[in-house]
């Protein structure tokens, strides 16, 4: 009876699902691994049909032929030692098969030899933080979606939440290891494509691996709670052919050259207050606004208000040191090692004047780098 | 025996033993209106008292649902900021686990185990008003939380480390304190049903003639005690790491969060038990009678009960699959975790084979129950998916999940308690129940809670992750789908209130035993039992 209602449900459900465009089932992803992962999902899955078939089909058969109103009367069979042995004796031999498949998968999942890439991977509330091994390449990538598309305001994208402002570029076709850890509290690091998901544990690294077989973008997740944004911390990863990807290596290092000249040169300008708050504000709405609220008013009991604060209007060396080293034990972060010196004067000199703080204080790049950035 | 239960009975009623034996004169002398409910040491108005408490929770975590269902009824952010729809995810879990399906068992347990094992009351009266009033401040505690400053927990029921210590809000104190409350007061109810058992059973009833409801009770009664101190150990530790400076959980002072989250499933995975072997006490109960025919595998039964209760020690770190254990550990856990599919297989089988060539009827018990064997068993399926570790890689913390855990406590915990209420409500209240309306509850929850939770498999699987409180346009009509199905069944639940009340009001007049099949000695007294179940020991066969 409950069958019916499930085909009459995927009956009812099928042209939405269509319309959607959402896959009904895991995906292969573009893996060996997550290829072997999909085929172990399908087999449990069929063995469960299976099994449900015949134990629903009894119990079905039995609902329609062994009923009062039939006229049925009950038989007064119990205990019975064979079929008692033969219902633990089956299942357990079912088991061991499906054990043997799952173990070798495992086993090649968690093997991380040999690897000729190897990427740190560092969650933080409320994005993840790329570093390449010997390359000196490291970034951050946040949410690109903005706010007027989530609160409503604007038409949501394409991909709407899985959209990120710099993806993880990877080469295909050579042995990936990944590292995991985290800044703040537990997250969980999800490409379905890849059949991976670790968890990001602060304090303590984790390992994975993948090969990637095709080009290719491919998005996921953070899978683990972590705070008011973790619905917003999405995973891009943009796999190029290995040529493709020492040419991005070669200009991403080539932009780093160039961005530190850009910021020796930043720490003799000096900047008007307009200047630094223009920039200022983009800084605090990418990065301050999602705890401290774009009006500066925090969420009470949990994120403290910027305005009127005593940090943000008290001494200019307690505001940075709050900015730049975080406040350990609390959700404030360190954003000394993600922000440039000028960006961290621009936004603290933001904070320092926006919502009628007016301290009329500018801070300049040097400023923050004499605090010690 | 006879003695203990005699002592027993005046020790529940000191103030009563000059009229011992004259039940009716001291049944006047009871107090009236609340007091009654606040001094009663009585084991059906504990019972009953249980029952409400839990219903009113189910209706408070309900709500919550439905807020979790409307804020997901359409991509982006409409009804609630995400912060409060953590805290709706967080306290929904606690009020359902701790405030609905536990406090139900108990007052199931406290209505049933005296009149099954013939005996007059519960072993232990006065503790047994103690471990049912210190609740409903547990839950005012908890539920307060949630109007403080900084809102009350936004961490999951689960409440992992750091997200639980250093990054909670100021409320954590109090989701702390009501969290011992509740497990002091299971732990009292688990000592309580354990003294009862042992100690009240009438001559002749040994324990292989023991009621499997009755057995499955005491084996969770034991799961309880084993590790609601466990629970109690994990959220002190939560407590000092965040007030009083201590590391347990936290990296930088020599401490680990991985290690909250064993010490947690630890407690957790028996947990689970403990919300399913009373049901399947309950399904071993219903089956039969309406089978009208004995049960198939008595002793396979217990058994299995009992392989099930000592393998969810060994199963905990299926949960934690993705934290970064060793292999040798994942394979140990997988293995274990696909094992518990044979002592579960067992029962679903026992209970097929006790309907084939039965004389089947379907009154409103029997329809939940055997709902209750399907649905349980595709959440059975989904777990045994779950187990397989590299799957479960996929699977975890998405939608997948929270499908198979809503079809084992939802079809599975909650039908079981439908069921049973429905079964017992003619001796409880000494009147038949609606069937038609009991009929149209059963339809209308049954098709609801499909809607609700079987679309939810597609979601985890297409990728949608589990507590989030906006997602990716792809999920849209998937989740419009749920959410209409959440607030026909969140509605449906109406409908048996209506039922209770009716039947608690009025209705045709109950015989002892109103089910033609039924078996056991709750039957051989007469609807609406005796406020004092056997005052007499009855004798066993």
């Amino acid at each position: 009876m409950k069958q019916w209602l499930y085909c009459a449900l995927v009956l009812v459900f099928a042209p939405h699902l269509a319309a959607a465009e959402m896959p009904l089932n895991m995906t292969q992803g573009v893996t060996e691994i997550s290829g072997k992962v999909y085929d172990l999902h399908m087999t449990i899955l069929y063995i469960c049909c299976a099994i449900g078939v015949v134990v629903f089909g009894v119990m079905i058969y039995a609902m329609i032929n062994h009923r009062k109103s039939k006229g049925a009367v009950a038989a007064n069979f119990h205990e019975s030692t064979k079929v008692e042995i033969a219902w633990t004796v089956l299942p357990f031999i079912i088991l061991i098969l499906m054990a043997i498949p799952a173990t070798k998968t495992l086993v090649a999942m968690e093997d991380t030899h040999d690897a000729e890439l190897t990427v740190k991977i560092t969650g933080s509330q409320w994005k993840w933080h790329y570093s390449y091994f010997d390359q000196d390449i490291d970034f951050y990538s946040n949410l690109a979606t903005p706010m007027s598309q989530i609160e409503g305001e604007e038409t949501k994208g394409e991909n709407y939440l899985l959209e990120v402002d710099k993806p993880l570029v990877l080469p295909t076709h050579r042995k990936i290891r990944f590292l995991m850890t985290s800044d703040d509290v537990i997250h969980s690091w999800w490409l379905p494509a890849f059949a991976i998901k670790k968890d990001a544990n602060p304090g303590f690294i984790n390992e994975t691996w993948a090969r990637i077989d095709q080009e290719g973008i491919y998005r996921g997740q953070c899978a683990e709670l972590c705070g008011k944004g973790h619905g917003f911390m999405p995973i891009v990863v943009q796999a190029v052919s290995a040529a493709e990807f020492d040419t991005w290596v070669s200009s991403q290092q080539a932009a780093a050259g160039a961005a530190a000249v850009e910021a020796e040169a930043a720490l003799s300008q000096s900047l008007s207050l307009e200047a630094l708050m223009a920039q200022g504000e983009q800084v605090y709405m990418s990065h301050c606004a999602a705890c401290h609220q774009p009006n500066g008013m925090g969420l009470p009991g949990i994120f403290p208000p910027l305005k009127g604060s005593a940090v943000a209007t008290g001494p200019i060396a307690d505001h940075l040191e709050a900015v730049i080293n975080g406040r350990p034990g609390t959700a404030m972060q360190a954003f000394g090692k993600q922000l440039t010196a000028q960006e961290l004067a621009a936004v603290v000199t933001f904070e320092r004047n926006a919502w009628d703080n007016n301290t009329g204080d500018t801070v300049q790049a040097a400023d923050v780098d004499n605090h010690g950035k | 025996m006879n003695t203990l239960t005699r002592e027993l009975n005046s020790v529940a009623e000191p103030a009563d033993q000059t009229q011992l034996h004259e039940e009716d004169h001291h049944h006047h002398q009871a107090p009236k209106g609340i007091w009654r409910w606040l001094l009663t040491t009585n084991h059906k108005d504990i019972g009953t008292l249980y029952l409400w408490f839990s219903f009113i929770m189910f209706l408070t975590g309900g709500t919550m649902a439905m807020v979790i269902r409307a804020e997901l009824f359409q991509p982006g952010l409409q009804l609630v900021e995400p912060n409060f729809f953590n805290q709706m995810t967080t306290v929904h879990g606690l009020v359902m686990v701790f405030g609905a399906v536990m406090p139900a068992f108990t007052g199931l347990a406290n209505w049933l185990i005296p009149m099954m094992i013939g005996a007059p009351d519960m072993a232990l009266p006065r503790m047994n008003n103690w471990s049912f009033w210190i609740l409903p401040f547990a839950f005012t505690i908890l539920l307060s939380s949630l109007f403080m400053e900084g809102g009350g927990p936004n961490f999951g029921w689960t409440f992992y480390a750091p997200l639980s210590t250093s990054f909670s809000p100021d409320s954590t104190a109090l989701f702390v304190f009501s969290i011992h409350i509740m497990g002091i007061s299971s732990i009292m109810g688990a000592i309580n049903v354990i003294v009862t058992i042992v100690n009240l059973r009438a001559p002749g009833m040994n324990w292989m003639k023991l009621p499997l409801f009755v057995w499955t009770w005491l084996i969770t009664a034991f799961l309880l005690i084993a590790v609601m101190p466990v629970l109690a150990g994990a959220v002190t530790m939560v407590l000092t790491d965040k007030y009083f400076g201590t590391s347990f959980f936290e990296a930088a002072g020599g401490g680990d969060p991985v290690m909250f989250q064993h010490i947690f499933w630890f407690f957790g995975h028996p947990e689970v038990y403990i919300m399913i072997l009373p049901s399947f006490g309950i399904i071993s109960a219903i089956v039969p009678t309406f089978s009208r025919k004995k049960l198939f595998g008595y002793s396979s039964m217990v058994y299995a009960t009992a392989s099930i209760a000592i393998l969810s020690f060994l199963v905990w770190a299926h949960h934690m699959f993705t934290t970064g254990m060793p292999v040798f550990a994942e394979l140990f856990f997988m293995y274990c975790t696909m094992l518990i599919a044979v002592p579960t297989g067992v029962k679903i089988f026992n209970w097929v084979t006790t309907m084939w060539r039965g004389s089947i009827s379907f009154e409103t018990p029997m329809l939940f129950a055997v709902a209750f064997i399907i649905l349980f068993t595709i959440g059975g399926f989904s777990g045994l998916m779950l187990a397989i570790t590299p799957a479960d890689f996929q699977y975890h913390d998405t939608y997948f999940v929270v499908a198979h855990f809503h079809y084992v406590l939802v079809t599975g915990a909650i039908f079981s308690i439908m069921a049973a209420a429905y079964y017992w409500l003619p001796k409880w209240t000494g009147h038949m129940y609606d069937e038609r309306l009991g009929r149209i509850h059963f339809w209308c929850s049954v098709i609801s809670v499909n809607v609700l939770f079987f679309p939810m498999h597609f979601l985890g699987l297409a990728g949608m992750p589990r507590r989030i409180p906006d997602y990716a346009i792809q999920f849209a009509d998937v989740n419009q789908i749920v959410s209409i199905g959440g607030f026909a069944f969140g509605l449906s639940q109406l409908i048996f209130l209506a039922v209770v009340l009716k039947c608690i009001r009025g209705g045709e007049k109950a015989p002892a035993k109103p089910w033609e099949g039924a078996d056991g000695l709750e039957w051989t007294l007469p609807s609406p039992a005796p406020y004092h179940s056997f005052s007499t020991p009855p004798e066993i066969k």
